[in-house]
This record gives C-alpha cells, sequence and structure tokens, in this order.
C-alpha cells in the first residue's frame, strides 16, 4: 500500500495549523478563520476517504507502517477499518461543530468579567489552536494501530482538553480541570503499566498482533511465564492486566464507578470544549475497549464470573446515570449524565459480547450488537454534541443562566431553537425516525439473547430517561413564560443554518442508518470472527 | 576525537582566566564558543562512532609504576552521556548570560566543571575516572556559594560535603578493589574480567554503589540535591541536575555494577526498593513545597529515582531506559530550571508560588509559560518527550524483575503528573485565587502593576537556549532510535560480561 | 674505605655546608650596607643556587655505596628523598624570600641550612648512633629557627615548647636505642634485623621499641605527643614553621619507616613466632597511634579560628595518614610515603607562605584577614586554594595521587588480606572532615563578607614576586598531580 500517507496527513494537519493558529497573537478572527478552515478541510479529506474506504472488506485500508524503534519492537503503524474511519469522521463533524459553538466568544458566566484573572474569551487564537490540537490528538488515537504512538496521541488529547477547561472554565474550572486530568491521569498510567506487562510477555506493541495472540488464547500463557513475580496463577494474573487495561478505558467513558470526574468537568468546561469532551473524547474509551480490550482478552471475559461482574456495572450505569441526570437541575449536568448513559448502551453491548459460545447463531447477534454500538458511537457523538450546543446557545442568551428551572415557556418566545432543541432531545430520547433509535435498537436486538437479564435490567434506563427529557421538555419550553425571558432572543438566520446541519443529519441516519451500517458492518462481522470464543 | 571535549573545556577556562577582568561579553562569548564547540564534538565523535564497539580515543600509560594509565574510551553509554553534556552545558550558557558579577569567574568554574564531567564520561580508568569526578565536585561549591541565592553557603556547604562523603566511599571502594585484583591496573575493561571474591563484593558493592549513588540523588541519601539544587544559580542547576546527578548514576553503572555482579545480586532488590522509594517519596514531598525551585529539586530525586531502578533491574531493556532516562532527566531538568530559576525568578525575585498565583504570569511571559507546560508534559512522562520511552523502558524492566514495584511506581508517575500540573497552574494560570481575595485585591493589584511592569521580556538567548533542549527531548522521544541505536549495542560489549552471566542480560 | 670516597658519596652534603658558609661569608663581608631586602634576596639566591647544584650533582652522578662499615648508605632511593628534601628547602628559601620579621637574613638561611644537611645525613643513616646524632643535628637549627623573630613573645614561646618537647623526645630515643643496643648488641639497622630474626622476644625489647616509638612520636608529631604542634606552628614564624612542618617531616618519617622496615619489620621476623608477636604488637600500637592522629587532628582543626593552628592541627592528622605508609613496611609503602610527605611538605611550605602574605597585611591570620582575600591578591588566593585542595586530597592535585597510592600501600599489606582496611577507611572518611575545614578557609578567601564594618580590612596587594614565588608551587603540586610519575617512576625503580 505504497500510496500517499493520508492518514499521517489527516493527523499533522490539525497540528500544524495548531501552531500555526497559535502564532497569530492579536489577530483573533483571522485565527478562528484559518482553524475552521483547517477544520473544514479535515472534513473535506474525511469524507474523500470515506469514499474511497472499501466497504466490502473489514480489513484494515489506508495502512502505513514503517519501523520507528527497533529495540522496543515499536513500529509506526497506521490504518482504519470501518470503526476507526467512522469516528474519525465524528471528530471531523463535530471539531467544525465546536468551533462555531465558540465563535463568538461563547459565553461568559456573570461574576467572570469580575475576576480579573477569568478574562479570557473563548475567540483567543490559543482557544482555537487548542482544539485543533484536541482534534490531532484525536485522528492520531482513532487511526493509530501501535500502542506507542496510539498512547501518544492518547496523552496528546489530554492536553489541550486539561487547558480549554482550566482556562475557559466556569467558576469551578480549576478543581474540575484538575480532576479531569488526575482520573484520566490514573487510568493511562494504569493502562501503560499494563501495556508493559502485555509488552514484556508478548514482546509486541502492535494491535493487531496482541489481538491475534489473545484469539489463540495465549496471553496468559506468555504472562505468567514472563511476569512470575506476584506469585499468582496465570488467570489470576491475567485478570490484573486485565482490570488495569479496563480502568484505563473506563475513566474515559466513563464506566460507572469511575465516572465522578464527568459531571464537574462537563458543567464547568465551556460549551464548545464539552462538546468536543461528550462527542469525541469519551468515544476513545469505547475505541479503546472495541479495538484493544475486546479482542486482546476475549478469552478471559468468556469467563462468566467476570463478565457478569462487567455487565452489572454497565447495568448500573446505565440506570443511575439515568436516574441521576432526573434529579439535576443543571442542564449541562443533565446531558452529562444522559452522556453516561447513552454511553452505557455501548458498554453493555461490549461486554456482553464478550460471552463465550460456540454457538453460529449467536455471531448474527454479536455483530448486530456491535454495529449498534458503532451506530450508536457515531449518533451519541452528534447528537450530544448538538444538544450542548443548544445548551450554549440559551447560556449566550440567559448570560449564563442554565438551570432546570430558571426558564419556561421558551417555546412561546423562541419558537424555532426550541423545535430544533426538541428535535435533538427526541433524537437522545430514542425517538423511531431519528438516528439514536437503530443503534439503541440493534443493541438490545443483539444484547438481549445473550445476556438476558441484563437488557432487562437496562431497559429501565430507557425509561428514566424518556421521563427526565420530557422534564426538560416540560420546564424550559413550556409552562408559563418566566417574565425575565420575554424578551428571550429566537436563533438568528446564520445559527438556524448551521444548527440545522447536525439535525438534517439526524433524520438522515435516523430514516437511512445504512449510510453507516454499510460502511461498518463488515468491519463488525469480521470483528466477531476474530474474537476467538 | 571526543577527547578535545575535555580539552576544550579546560582550554575554556584557561581562556577565561586570562581574560581582563570586567569585561562581561568577551567572557560570555568564550563560554558561549567553548560550549558551542564541545558540543560539536561530542556530535562528531556520535557521527564518528560505531555501535557497539568501545571505542578507544586515547590511551598512555600514565603512571606505569602503579599501572595507572590515561585512558579515555567511549562506548554507547558513554556517547550518549557526552552529548547530553554537551547539551546541557550549551542550554547553561545561554541561560546564564544574564550573569553580571564575575562573569568570568562564573564561566571559568562553570566550564571546570563541564570539564570534569566530560571526563568522567570519556574515562575507562578509574583512576582517571576519580580524578575527574573529584574535579566536577569542587567547582559546584563555589558556583553555588557565589551566584547562588536563598541559603547558598548553606546548600553548597551541604552539597559539596556530601558529594565529598559519597567520593571518600568510592575512594576506599576503588583503592580495594585495586589492590585485590592485584594492584596492577585500574583499567575498566581489564577489570571487569578480573574475578573478585564473593566477600569482597559483598562489602565492596554497596559501598561503591552508595557513594556514586549519593550523587544520583539515592534515597535517603538525597537531601543535599533539593537544597543545593535551590540554592544554586540557573545555570549550576541546570548543570547540577542534568548531569552532575548523572556522574553518579554512570558511576553506578560503570563501576559498581559492572566489577560487582555477585555484590549487585545480592543487594539489587534493597537497591530497587530505595530507588522506588526515591521515586514516590520525591513527587510526595514535590507535591507539597511552596517554593516553585524545591518543586523541581524533589522532581529530579523522583526521576534519579527511575534511573538507578533501571540499572538494577540488569535487563538491557531496564539498563538502556536507565540511560535514556539519565539523558532524557538532562535535558527536561535543566530546562525546568531554566524557566524557574531564569525566566522567572530573576524578573520577578520569588518563587514563592502563593506569591507567584498573583502574577498571572502565564499572560505575562507566554513564552516561560510555554516552555513550563512543554517541559512539564515532558517531565511527567508524557508521550512524545523523551521522558516518556525512558521511563517505559524502565518500567518494562521493572515489571520483568520487580513487578510489585513497577506498579508501585506506576502511583509515583502519577504523583509525578500532580505536582507538575500542581506547580504549573499556581506558577503560572493562578488564576483562581483571585475571588476569594476580592476585598484585598486593590493593593494586591497595585503590586501587581508595580512589580509586573518591569517584567523584561524574555531574551533571545533564553529562547535559543530553551528551544535547544525542547527540540532535544522531542527528537529523542519522538524518535528514540537516535540514541537508542548507540546505547542498546553497548551491553553487548565484554564489559558486562559478568552482568549476562548473571543470565537477565 | 678512604675519606675521599666518603667526600665523594656525601659531596651533596658537603655542598650544603658549603653554601651555608658561603651564604654567612658573603652577608657578613659584603653586605652589610645593603637593605635588608637585597640581602635576604642575595642569600636566598645563594641559597638556591646551593641547593639546586646538590640536587643536579645527585641527579647527575648517581652513586650507591654504603660508607663508614655500613652507617651510611648512599642509595637511589635516599638520593632520591634528598632531592625531595632539597626541592621542599628551595621552597621553604622562596617563601621566606620577603620574610620580614628577622635582621639576620644570612643566619635564618644558615641555620636552614644546616638543618637541611642533618635531614640528609638522617636519610642515609643506617645505624642508630648516626640516626640520633643526624636527629640533633636536624632538631637544633630548628629550634632556633622557630624562636628566630626574636621580638615576637609568640616565638620564643614556639622556640621554648618545642625545644622542651624535643629534647625530651631526643631523651627517649636515647634511652630506646640503648635499650635495643642492649638486647642485640648491634646498632646498624639490617643486623639488628638480623639479631631479632635469630632470637625470641624480650620484653625489654618491647620497651625498647615502645621507647623509640614515643621518641619518633614527638618528631612526628602524632597524637598523643602532638601538644607542641599547634603552638610552635602558631608561634614561630611563617617561614620556620613551613621548614619544620615539612623537610623535617619528610627526613623523619623515611627514617623511622626504614628503622621499622629494616629492624623490627614482620619480614625480617619471620624466625619464631615471638617475633612476629613483636612485629604485631609494634604494629597495632602504632595503628591505634595513626588513628588517634587522624581523628583528633582533624577533629581539632574543626574548630581553629586561626589558619597557623588549623595547618598545625592538620599536620598531626597527615602524620597520622603517613603513619598508614609506615605501618605497611613494605618498601613500596616507603615510596608511598616519600611522595606523601613531600608533596604534604610542599602543599604546607606554599599555604604557610600564603599565611605570612595575609598576616603581613591584616596583621593576624584569623577570618579577618582573609575576607576579600581573592580580591587583593587573586593569585595569591588561587595558590592557596591549591594547596588547601592538594592538602585536603583533592584530584588533580599531588595530595590526592599522595593519599591513593599511600592508602593501595596500606592495604597491600599481608597480601590484601586487608588488616588495615579499617584504618584506611577512618583516613578516607577522615579526609571529608578534613576537606570541611579547609573549605571553611577557602570560604573566608573568596565568599565571607566582613564580619563588621568597625574592623579594619586590610588593603593593598602583596608584591607580585611573592605572588609568583606561590603560584610557582603551586604548579609544582599540580604538576606532581598531574604526572605522578615524575616522582613515582624514580622511586619505584629504586625500590
Amino acid at each position: 500500500m505504497n500510496r500517499c500517507p493520508v492518514l499521517t496527513l489527516l493527523t499533522l494537519l490539525p497540528l500544524v495549523m495548531g501552531i500555526l493558529v497559535a502564532g497569530l497573537r492579536g489577530q483573533a478572527r483571522l485565527a478562528r478563520q484559518l482553524a475552521l478552515g483547517s477544520s473544514l478541510l479535515s472534513l473535506g479529506l474525511m469524507l474523500g476517504l470515506w469514499t474511497a474506504f472499501d466497504a466490502a472488506s473489514g480489513e484494515l485500508q489506508f495502512v502505513e507502517r514503517h519501523e520507528w524503534i527497533a529495540a522496543l519492537g515499536v513500529n509506526y503503524f497506521l490504518g482504519v477499518d470501518g470503526l476507526g474511519l467512522l469516528l474519525a469522521l465524528l471528530t471531523a463533524v463535530v471539531t467544525p461543530m465546536a468551533m462555531l459553538a465558540s465563535w463568538r466568544g461563547g459565553s461568559r458566566l456573570s461574576d467572570a468579567a469580575a475576576s480579573p484573572g477569568a478574562g479570557r474569551s473563548t475567540n483567543s487564537p490559543l482557544y482555537f489552536a487548542l482544539i485543533l490540537f484536541l482534534q490531532s490528538g484525536l485522528f492520531g488515537t482513532f487511526t493509530a494501530l501501535n500502542f506507542f504512538h496510539w498512547f501518544l496521541f492518547w496523552e496528546l488529547s489530554l492536553i489541550p482538553a486539561f487547558f480549554l477547561i482550566r482556562l475557559w472554565g466556569g467558576p469551578g474550572r480549576v478543581a474540575a480541570a484538575n480532576q479531569f486530568f488526575l482520573y484520566t491521569m490514573a487510568g493511562s498510567v494504569a493502562l501503560l503499566l499494563a501495556f508493559l506487562a502485555l509488552y514484556l510477555a508478548t514482546g509486541r506493541f502492535d494491535f493487531p498482533a496482541l489481538a491475534e495472540l489473545g484469539h489463540r488464547g495465549a496471553l496468559a500463557a506468555a504472562l505468567s511465564e514472563r511476569l512470575g513475580g506476584f506469585g499468582l496463577a496465570a488467570h489470576q494474573l491475567v485478570l490484573v492486566i486485565l482490570g488495569g487495561v479496563l480502568f484505563g478505558f473506563a475513566v474515559k467513558v466513563p464506566l460507572m464507578p469511575f465516572h465522578t470526574w464527568l459531571p464537574a468537568t462537563y458543567a464547568e468546561a465551556p460549551c464548545g470544549v464539552t462538546m468536543l469532551l461528550t462527542g469525541l473524547m469519551s468515544k476513545m474509551g469505547l475505541y479503546g475497549l472495541i479495538r484493544i480490550f475486546l479482542p486482546l482478552f476475549s478469552v478471559p471475559l468468556g469467563a462468566p464470573p467476570v463478565q457478569n461482574v462487567l455487565l452489572v456495572l454497565a447495568v448500573i450505569t446505565i440506570v443511575f446515570s439515568a436516574a441521576a441526570a432526573f434529579a439535576q437541575r443543571d442542564l449541562k449536568r443533565i446531558f452529562a449524565y444522559s452522556s453516561i448513559n447513552h454511553l452505557g448502551y455501548c458498554l453493555l453491548a461490549i461486554f456482553a459480547i464478550g460471552r463465550s459460545t460456540t454457538a453460529p447463531e449467536f455471531a448474527v447477534e454479536k455483530a448486530a450488537a456491535l454495529n449498534g454500538v458503532f451506530l450508536q458511537m457515531f449518533n451519541h457523538g452528534l447528537t450530544a454534541a448538538t444538544l450542548f450546543w443548544c445548551v450554549a446557545l440559551i447560556e449566550q442568551r440567559a448570560g449564563g443562566l442554565r438551570g432546570l428551572n430558571d426558564f419556561g415557556g421558551l417555546r412561546k418566545v423562541a419558537p424555532i431553537f426550541c423545535g430544533l432543541m426538541g428535535i435533538a432531545l427526541f433524537s437522545s430520547l430514542g425517538l423511531p425516525g431519528l438516528n439514536s433509535f437503530v443503534g439503541e435498537f440493534l443493541i438490545f436486538k443483539g444484547v438481549f439473547p445473550l445476556s438476558p437479564w441484563a437488557a432487562a435490567c437496562a431497559v429501565i434506563g430507557l425509561l428514566v430517561t424518556a421521563i427526565f427529557i420530557l422534564t426538560i421538555f416540560q420546564r424550559v419550553f413550556h409552562g408559563p413564560v418566566n417574565e425575565k425571558w420575554t424578551k428571550f432572543p429566537d436563533l438568528t438566520p446564520g445559527e438556524i443554518g448551521l444548527l440545522l446541519i447536525p439535525i438534517a443529519l439526524m433524520f438522515v441516519l435516523g430514516l437511512y442508518p445504512r449510510l453507516v451500517l454499510d460502511v461498518v458492518n463488515a468491519t463488525a462481522v469480521q470483528m466477531v470472527g476474530q474474537f476467538g470464543f | 576525537m571526543l577527547a578535545w571535549t575535555v580539552y576544550i573545556s579546560f582550554l575554556g577556562v584557561l581562556v577565561l582566566m586570562l581574560l581582563p577582568r570586567g569585561n562581561a561579553p568577551a567572557a560570555r562569548w568564550v563560554a558561549l564558543i567553548t560550549a558551542v564547540a564541545g558540543l560539536l564534538v561530542g556530535g562528531a565523535g556520535y557521527a564518528q562512532f560505531q555501535p557497539g564497539k568501545i571505542q578507544t580515543v586515547t590511551r598512555c600509560s600514565w603512571v606505569p609504576a602503579l599501572g595507572l594509565e590515561y585512558h579515555l574510551a567511549a562506548d554507547g553509554v558513554s556517547l550518549t552521556l557526552v552529548l547530553l553534556t554537551g547539551l546541557a552545558a550549551l542550554g547553561g550558557v545561554l541561560l546564564s548570560w544574564n550573569v553580571e558579577a564575575r562573569t568570568k569567574e562564573f564561566f571559568a568554574f562553570y566550564f571546570t566543571l563541564i570539564g570534569g564531567v566530560y571526563g568522567v564520561f570519556l574515562s575507562f580508568d578509574l583512576f582517571l575516572l576519580f580524578v575527574f569526578y573529584e574535579i566536577a565536585i569542587i567547582p559546584k561549591y563555589f558556583l553555588i556559594a557565589l551566584w547562588g541565592s536563598t541559603r547558598r553557603e548553606y546548600g553548597a556547604m551541604k552539597l559539596v560535603l556530601y558529594s565529598f562523603f559519597g567520593s571518600a566511599l568510592v575512594l576506599i571502594g576503588l583503592i580495594a578493589l585495586y589492590v585485590v585484583a592485584g594492584a596492577r591496573t585500574m583499567n575498566v575493561l581489564e577489570l571487569a574480567q578480573h574475578p573478585f571474591p564473593h566477600g569482597f563484593q559483598m562489602w565492596a558493592f554497596p559501598l561503591v554503589f552508595v557513594g556514586f549513588a549519593i550523587l544520583a540523588g539515592l534515597w535517603p541519601l538525597h537531601t543535599w540535591a533539593p537544597t543545593g539544587h535551590v540554592a544554586a544559580p540557573t545555570g549550576a542547576s541546570m548543570l547540577l541536575a542534568g548531569v552532575v546527578m548523572k556522574l553518579g548514576a554512570y558511576g553506578c553503572l560503570r563501576v559498581a555494577m559492572t566489577l560487582f555482579p555477585e555484590g549487585l545480586e545480592a543487594w539489587k532488590t534493597w537497591v530497587a526498593a530505595l530507588a522506588v522509594i526515591g521515586i514516590v517519596y520525591g513527587a510526595m514531598v514535590a507535591l507539597v513545597q511552596k517554593d516553585f525551585k524545591f518543586v523541581i529539586g524533589y522532581s529530579s530525586v523522583s526521576h534519579m529515582g527511575f534511573v538507578l531502578l533501571g540499572l538494577v533491574t540488569l535487563n538491557t531493556i531496564g539498563l538502556s531506559g536507565a540511560v535514556l532516562q539519565m539523558f532524557s532527566h538532562g535535558i527536561i531538568a535543566g530546562l525546568l530550571f531554566a524557566v524557574v530559576g531564569r525566566m522567572v525568578y530573576d524578573r520577578t525575585h520569588t518563587r514563592d508560588l502563593p506569591a507567584l498565583e498573583r502574577l498571572h504570569l502565564s499572560r505575562r511571559m507566554p513564552f516561560a509559560a510555554g516552555t513550563f507546560v512543554i517541559a512539564g508534559m515532558a517531565s511527567m512522562g508524557l508521550p512524545g518527550f523523551s521522558g516518556f520511552v525512558a521511563e517505559l523502558q524502565v518500567i518494562i524492566g521493572a515489571w520483568q524483575a520487580f513487578p510489585m514495584l513497577a506498579v508501585i511506581t506506576g502511583g509515583g508517575i502519577l504523583i509525578g503528573v500532580a505536582y507538575t500540573w500542581r506547580a504549573l497552574q499556581k506558577a503560572f494560570f493562578g488564576d483562581a485565587a483571585e475571588p476569594a481575595v476580592a476585598p484585598g485585591a486593590e493593593p494586591a493589584a497595585a503590586g501587581d502593576s508595580a512589580s509586573g511592569q518591569g517584567l523584561q521580556v524574555v531574551s533571545m538567548p533564553e529562547r535559543l537556549g530553551a528551544v535547544l533542549l525542547i527540540g532535544a527531548s522531542l527528537l529523542v522521544g519522538l524518535y528514540p532510535q537516535v540514541l537508542l541505536r548507540v546505547i542498546v549495542p553497548s551491553f553487548a560489549s565484554p564489559l558486562f560480561d559478568w552482568l549476562r552471566q548473571g543470565g537477565s542480560l | 674505605m678512604s675519606y675521599l670516597e666518603l667526600l665523594r658519596l656525601a659531596a651533596p652534603e658537603t655542598g650544603i655546608v658549603l653554601t651555608a658558609l658561603v651564604v654567612l661569608t658573603v652577608d657578613l663581608t659584603s653586605m652589610r650596607g645593603l637593605g635588608l631586602r637585597m640581602r635576604f634576596l642575595v642569600g636566598g639566591l645563594l641559597t638556591l643556587a646551593g641547593c639546586a647544584a646538590a640536587v643536579a650533582w645527585m641527579l647527575v652522578l648517581p652513586v650507591q655505596a654504603p660508607a663508614l662499615a655500613g652507617m651510611f648508605v648512599v642509595n637511589p632511593l635516599t638520593q632520591i628523598v634528598k632531592v625531595c628534601l632539597l626541592g621542599l628547602v628551595m621552597a621553604a628559601v622562596l617563601v621566606s624570600l620577603e620574610a620580614g620579621f628577622t635582621r639576620h637574613p644570612a643566619e635564618f638561611l644558615a641555620l636552614l641550612l644546616f638543618s637541611s644537611v642533618g635531614m640528609m645525613v638522617l636519610v642515609s643513616a643506617a645505624d642508630l648512633l648516626l640516626i640520633f646524632v643526624a636527629l640533633e643535628l636536624v632538631s637544633l637549627p630548628l629550634y632556633v629557627l622557630a624562636g628566630f623573630d626574636k621580638e615576637s613573645r609568640r616565638a620564643a614561646e614556639a622556640a621554648l615548647k618545642y625545644f622542651l618537647f624535643g629534647a625530651t623526645a631526643a631523651a627517649f630515643l636515647l634511652f630506646g636505642m640503648s635499650l635495643v643496643y642492649g638486647v642485640t648488641g648491634a646498632t646498624g639497622l639490617t643486623a639488628i634485623g638480623g639479631v631479632l630474626g635469630g632470637q625470641g622476644v624480650e620484653p625489654l625489647l618491647m620497651v625498647a621499641v615502645g621507647m623509640l616509638t614515643v621518641g619518633f612520636g614527638f618528631k612526628l608529631a602524632v597524637v598523643p605527643f602532638h601538644l607542641w604542634v599547634p603552638d610552635t606552628y602558631q608561634g614561630a614564624p611563617p617561614a620556620s614553621a613551613a621548614f619544620i612542618a615539612s623537610g623535617s617531616k619528610l627526613a623523619c618519617f623515611f627514617i623511622f619507616a626504614k628503622i621499622m622496615l629494616l629492624a623490627f619489620g614482620a619480614e625480617r621476623l619471620t624466625g619464631s613466632a615471638d617475633a612476629r608477636a613483636l612485629g604485631g604488637g609494634w604494629v597495632s600500637l602504632l595503628a591505634l597511634l595513626a588513628a588517634l592522629s587522624m581523628v583528633l587532628g582533624n577533629l581539632a582543626a574543626l574548630v581553629q579560628s586561626s589558619v597557623k593552628r588549623l595547618l598545625g592541627c592538620s599536620a598531626v592528622a597527615h602524620a597520622g595518614y603517613l603513619l598508614l605508609g609506615v605501618l605497611a613496611h613494605d618498601e613500596s609503602a616507603l615510596a608511598a610515603v616519600v611522595y606523601y610527605a613531600t608533596t604534604y611538605g610542599l602543599a604546607t611550605i606554599g599555604a604557610f607562605g600564603v599565611v605570612d602574605l595575609v598576616e603581613k597585611q591584616a596583621g593576624n591570620d584569623r577570618r579577618q584577614g582573609w575576607v576579600g582575600f581573592s580580591r587583593r591578591a587573586p593569585l595569591a588566593a588561587l595558590a592557596m586554594m591549591i594547596f588547601l585542595f592538594s592538602l585536603a586530597g583533592i584530584p588533580p592535585l599531588a595530595g590526592f595521587f599522595g593519599k591513593f597510592y599511600l592508602f593501595a600501600a596500606a592495604l597491600k599489606t599481608g597480601g590484601g588480606s586487608g588488616e588495615l582496611l579499617w584504618l584506611v577507611v577512618l583516613a578516607v572518611l577522615m579526609s571529608v572532615v578534613s576537606f570541611y575545614y579547609y573549605l571553611k578557609v577557602l570560604k573566608w578567601i573568596y565568599l565571607a563578607p566582613p564580619v563588621d564594618d568597625s574592623a579594619p580590612v586590610a588593603s593593598g596587594q602583596p608584591s607580585r614576586m611573592a605572588q609568583c614565588v606561590l603560584l610557582v608551587i603551586a604548579l609544582a603540586v599540580i604538576a606532581l598531580g598531574c604526572f605522578p610519575n615524575l616522582l613515582v617512576g624514580p622511586l619505584h625503580a629504586a625500590r
């Protein structure tokens, strides 16, 4: 495959442009335009890749592979299959949305102006540069196939995210940013340690090679042979390593006991950044689980005790996060918990797929579930980002207020806005005809046969979700018009145009999900085949 | 060729001493030329080097009656450290550009130190090595005591006495091993083939190892490092943390470990445990410091723990990780000290984190803030920088040798992230405290503007120095092969025969 | 053997005596009218020329023969030691050229030379009688030199103390020698060794060795016989003190080691178990003395505020190190002792020279006198740094190689079994302590701000010549450190 190193270009483009943009001190407008231009260019490139991608094949495509650090078995190894391509596309779509959401300098909280230290406006060049860096990190993460530089991008994306929150966040930004950073760092360290142990056992850093090893079930033996130090049996050792890897990914998604950083972070971050966090960075964890965790640990995961524990965690994530969202009074926090909830379905499906069975009919279910996960990831990215965008618009108009009870009757004063946001809310709810429905449907379809009890419990989550979303409708859009907001301006035509794009996408994907499924299906089928149960 | 690194440095000292008093610019340029020449010679040596060989540079008889030789040679480890010394020296000169008092003496001491360091890294005769080792100790005292800051005389004296105590232990060990091996030679290549008696190794190894490791900041003998680093002027801190601590680690590897394999085998668990304690302890102490420079000082202790841990893992990957970490820490610590000592302290005249918090340095000195962010990222071991590859290898090695310790080390890394981030935020992005102190904001703001208007912009030499070091760290981080190419094969040399026979290497 | 032959062997000694006479004569006859400085200069140059001639004679015409029935031995080793001695004498003369403490330069120089002759004879002596005579010849001029500054009460006190202790030491020495003679019936060192090898050890012999040790202990300034040292070093004119500390130490250590090696050495006493016990006995006695000297000398030096006293205390400590070489009692250790004593002497002379400069300017040698010295006299300050670092044993200076050589030799005793290991460890650790107080002086020179403004700070620069002289000595210290083979090579060849 000696073609143009298009994936490298894809990754480097935002990085280089980011450096350029950061250098444009004092020319904020030009910097913004340049940043947006760069992200649109990435989008164009991504669409080009999308069409060039051979959808019939589940193999890795656009592969680039060079030896990098011979002593460590590190290769520069890039490639995408349906999964990588999908997420890269999502990145390319959400990034310009996030930039547009921050275009006007975003919202400042009323008390921020009084604070001399917090007088940063989100339209500074640095802000956009950091978004571009983040985008570069995401592209890198979704295309890397060797642990070494995958980890590089995984961490690289963390730094700009941290600064975006730390410098432009709300009043609690310091604590939130630090919590976010330390949590994810802890996950990264666990991940790193686990991977080093794996490297030691296998001498490999390439994901496909590691997956192959997991497929053959040789991992446990290799681990215990090289690392007998703990006095643990082979399968226990594997569980320790599995725990490390899982922790690393679970923090990022997040899985329930490791989620505590998320609500505060999402709430404090400026909306544009929250869009990136929820739309993209949470996908990094899922991507890692699918790309690395599942194939590598398919054998230990198949053991019922392990799987049951994980399924229970996933169910808890789904149900509790929905309940927590119901209890929140801050729109951002509500959407933050709802985000956890939606990703919980993905986790549920991923853990369910791990079920060990040789019956061929389950392969179809697994493939369906996996397809559902892919679809749900993309849809959630789109929907959640749109919702946070809407919150950003509310905040801009309401001077930073975004409480559930601060509003009322907005439907009457701002009908267009409420209509569009309503569509997004319904999408989030999983209304048939909109995008999320298909993904969730596929997930449940796949999970029910694999693990009926878990699926049954998870349905509670769906119910509660419906309740809290409808509550938002009731409190914010309907009811008597709040006196304060009689002058609440509706969307400008420009905003309408921009917001219509994701909304339209929601309809398209809801009605014609094959647009995505055709591309990822082959990958899903092949992956299920490779899991080796 | 490489021998000229030593000669050029001492030549520079001579020229500096002959300069007329008070001609600071001339002294600076001489210093710069010397540093650049040293680096270039090191680079040329690297270009000529054949990986895996022990390249003899100079070898002639010195005291034939005692079998002492003037023997300079280089293997991959030496070469890496020579390059590091060149880089750190150049960075240090660039960041000492503002030394006004007794400039020529400053640089004279500076290059005496550098010359000694080059000499240690290139010596393959232990006597010669020790000579250079001590030459490197003395100038430290004067650099700190004459040009230092906070409690400089105390810091300098403590540092030098610790160093001297360490070198006394080493000297005892060297004399003893010389006599035990028949008092015929001090050549490390020949001694490495000599089977020292087991009983001897059992006491000589800890003696020599600890002697060297004091300089490498081995816990609990590390206390000289933070105070010394804090007291030292910027250029000297950069050298201290950058290369002088490496002398200790290098000595551990070159002398204690290659000659006393049985002692090493018996003591390695202890050393590893101390190293890990150092990693965690240094990081935890750094987490609660109020003085910005102390944070960096303790971070050095923590990072040097990785070097020591890597050394005693006794496998190629851990050892080469340790060497790489020496290089990496040299660069990164230099960079951190450059930001703290030169860019921040020389302008604000405070290193107190709460005080810096009120100064909003990120907007006043974006370059310094950016440099520190990058240096901090490198220091906490984020991928893409040299520290990551090095720590990665060390931990891989540790997984193999001491799995439990590897996990604890992971905790140490995490604390490392925490203290770096804490210092970064307090020093540069300290805007959070403002609303809380709003009633008293006016005097603070007044003080701000008074002390703030006068902040000079970051000068060209500083920028150059910072960019040089960042570039080096990035280069090694992204393409570690550039150093691993020479480091890894060097562990196949006959020097490490004993370690290989131990099985794991 | 003819006297002519003896004269040929003892030509250097003879030359020195002649030089002393010439210096006296010239000064008495032709220089009465000249200024003191000029007289000192001319006398000093004559002295230097005489010494240089003697050195050249020894280097150019190597001879090797015993004379006077083995009492007087000339061999390459003794020649080298004499060359070293004369080197020290020359250094001492050089630093005293600017001395202002006396109006009788010729007498000063002549006494110096007479004492040197005594040392040279001492080095060649191989018979107890001759040793004693030579020791007295060394000591008597030194007593006078110590008190040469007639206007200083302290110098008088120093001389008196030195004399009283020295006389006591001589008595002990003589008593010990007579006991040895009584036991063995011989005075020649090798003869004593031979006799002892054949017979059992009598308790009397133990007493004799003890007496000898006490006697030499005074001369060598070993604890507990060191009490005169700090006072004498402080009170005597620096030039005299420098000479006392350097030349006499080299000669005395050489001859002490030689006695122990030839007469009581363990290798010679292999005949009987008792004899070995004797060997072991004095070895452990000396080991104890060495340890005490190192510890007490260094610890006492820590608290000194006068640099001369500090050098005195450190002299005790260095005597302790040197005893290690005597303890090792083999030939390579002897070479190490010579090297160490020579380089130590050189550095000490230099240090006293600097102290002299400071004292002349500032009136005292305490902290106040040193403040700002590095700016007043950068070269002298640099030289002082080199001397002190050499004394502390910092490479690449001579003191370091000396320590290495000496300790390695000490460890080699018993084929590396390490009997003396504990002493070596102690010595090295003590050198860390010594580093602290040497550094303290350097701190005064380079760092210290004035204690208080009221106290006068010395000003003015010392003469260029004085600084150059010091620099030359410093260069010698560096050269001997960087190229130890200059001295070690010949010593090794002469063994």
